[in-house]
């Protein structure tokens, strides 16, 4: 994909050795434009967690480097927001106070705090539920009470780990179009990491379908525009079509390593 | 929302959970009593219920002092083992030195029978002390193990959002030090909580035999006067009803002491921790 603004986050040459001797990437690079939404596709275990990792400064680069072209200023944490494969939800606290955490830590007092929760809460939709402890939700309410946690900064960058892999498909459907409305909404950027075919087609605005082990980016295939989708797109030619050219690429892969 | 209203047949199910063991419980007592009366069990061998009730009564002056000290002992021994074990396992949990460096003497304490140690404490110090620092001993490490095991049961995801989110981005010691206090205040604090309120319940328990072992221990010798002490001085006399009455004193406390930290425990717990849930139909 050709952009002629910088990037927002610069991925170059990324080596990552864990301290097992695992390499878990090697020769990575990716760039992640503001406002996109990239799918980082691939199998499990090929590295994708460990470049959200990367991005968010929680793990380092064995070698090459991590940058912010567009920005000043070393610490990027608080422009990110993440979200775990699993809610990770405090289980002690209410949803506004687990939607709380990220700007309490930054030292924001509650009373400050009261705007942002209901807001972060009013975009997933669970305005009514901020009392509401975790044990009392759904696994799908759960997981937005995740997501409006990780919106509560604000995020420039939304980086998720297979937020839906443990949801149904009902609850996974309708997350996908929250999400989308969401970015449409906050026009912030997203990286998603999955390993399904059908939800990368259908979210992203570019699908990076990654090699296993060492981790590489293989093929870079362009999706849909950003933004919520129509009802008829997920039966469309076009998404058939996405779905075909990811599965090929996934499936040449595969055969490529079976060799 | 979910509601919470309770179905009719789980009240039921409640007051037969507490009518039942009252049943079976007046039932036994009863039939003490009619077994003591109808084969004519001379007191001094086995007291009926009644005469202990009896007993309990006119020695009340006596027997109260006696419970009101060995329950100083005992709630001072459960106070400074929670203070010494949660403030031990925080500085544990802070530091891997000071873990490697101070655990494995926790175990030892924890391995010796205090009883063993108790005539040591008594010739070391005045009986009042000795009888404490028993209580303290034994009730100690559930107190330590439990939190410790708590403060370091938190979420990994959760640290990982905490070290986003919170954790400073500069080297200096002093801020990590900060950064990890404030990971220990809104994290591994209430993640601790129902292992340390475990701990609390075991601690409870053993902080009173603890105090009972000291006493006895200090036996006749010592100007102690505890429920423990009692019972040995009332051995010595024969007077049985009143070893009994002490006995039931002793049990008492126990029993008390369980429904005081199990209800702290609900109180705390109830909104959130699986154990304590009422389990939904």
């Amino acid at each position: 994909m050709t952009q002629l603004s910088p990037a927002l986050v610069s991925l170059r040459e990324i080596t990552k050795i864990f301290s097992n001797g695992v390499t878990a990437l090697a020769g990575f690079d990716l760039d992640v434009f503001a406002g996109e939404f990239v799918s980082l596709l691939g199998p499990s275990g090929c590295g994708k967690s460990t470049v959200l990792r990367l991005i968010a400064d929680l793990a380092q680069p064995t070698g090459g480097s991590v940058t912010w072209p567009g920005s000043t200023g070393d610490d990027h944490r608080g422009e990110i927001g993440f979200v775990f494969q699993d809610p990770t939800l405090m289980p002690w606290a209410n949803v506004a106070d687990n939607v709380w955490l990220p700007l309490r830590l930054r030292g924001v007092s509650k009373r400050d705090a009261r705007d942002r929760i209901a807001e972060s809460l009013a975009l997933v939709g669970l305005s009514d539920f901020a009392k509401a402890y975790p044990r009392e939700l759904s696994g799908g309410m759960r997981m937005r009470v995740s997501i409006a946690r990780a919106l509560s900064l604000k995020p420039r960058l939304l980086l998720m780990d297979e937020p839906f892999a443990a949801l149904d498909e009902i609850a996974r459907f309708r997350l996908n179009d929250d999400l989308l409305r969401l970015q449409g909404d906050l026009r912030c950027t997203i990286v998603f990491v999955t390993h399904s075919v059908y939800e990368s087609a259908y979210l992203s605005s570019r699908i990076a379908v990654m090699s296993s082990r060492p981790g590489r980016i293989v093929a870079d295939i362009s999706g849909e525009a950003p933004g919520p989708r129509s009802k008829e797109f997920r039966t469309s030619a076009r998404y058939a079509e996405l779905c075909a050219q990811i599965s090929q690429v996934l499936l040449d892969q595969t055969t490529e390593e079976r060799l | 929302m979910t509601a919470f209203t309770p179905v009719p047949a789980r009240r039921q199910g409640n007051a037969l959970k507490i009518a039942l063991p009252l049943v079976v419980f007046a039932a036994a007592i009863a039939a003490w009593e009619a077994i003591v009366r109808i084969e004519g069990v001379p007191p001094y061998i086995l007291p009926a219920p009644s005469l202990i009730a009896r007993t309990l009564e006119a020695d009340w002056s006596l027997l109260s002092a006696s419970l009101l000290t060995t329950l100083e002992t005992t709630l001072a021994g459960l106070v400074l083992a929670v203070l010494g074990g949660v403030v031990l396992a925080v500085l544990l949990s802070l530091s891997r030195i000071v873990e490697y460096s101070l655990y494995p003497f926790a175990i030892v304490l924890q391995v010796t029978p205090v009883i063993a140690i108790a005539p040591l404490l008594l010739i070391y110090m005045p009986q009042d002390v000795a009888v404490l620092a028993c209580a303290w001993l034994v009730a100690f490490f559930p107190v330590l193990s439990n939190t410790m095991l708590g403060l370091q049961s938190v979420d990994r995801n959760l640290m990982e959002l905490f070290q986003l989110y919170g954790a400073p981005a500069s080297q200096d010691p002093l801020a990590r030090l900060r950064a990890r206090l404030k990971a220990l205040w809104y994290l591994r604090r209430p993640a601790a909580l129902p292992a340390f309120l475990a701990g609390l319940r075991i601690a409870g328990g053993l902080s009173l035999i603890g105090a009972v072992v000291a006493e006895m221990a200090a036996g006749s010798a010592g100007a102690g006067s505890g429920l423990a002490y009692r019972i040995i001085e009332s051995q010595y006399r024969l007077n049985i009803p009143r070893l009994f009455a002490a006995l039931v004193l002793l049990a008492l406390t126990g029993i008390g002491l369980f429904l005081v930290l199990a209800a702290l425990n609900h109180v705390l717990l109830r909104r959130w921790h699986e154990s304590a849930l009422d389990r939904e139909a």
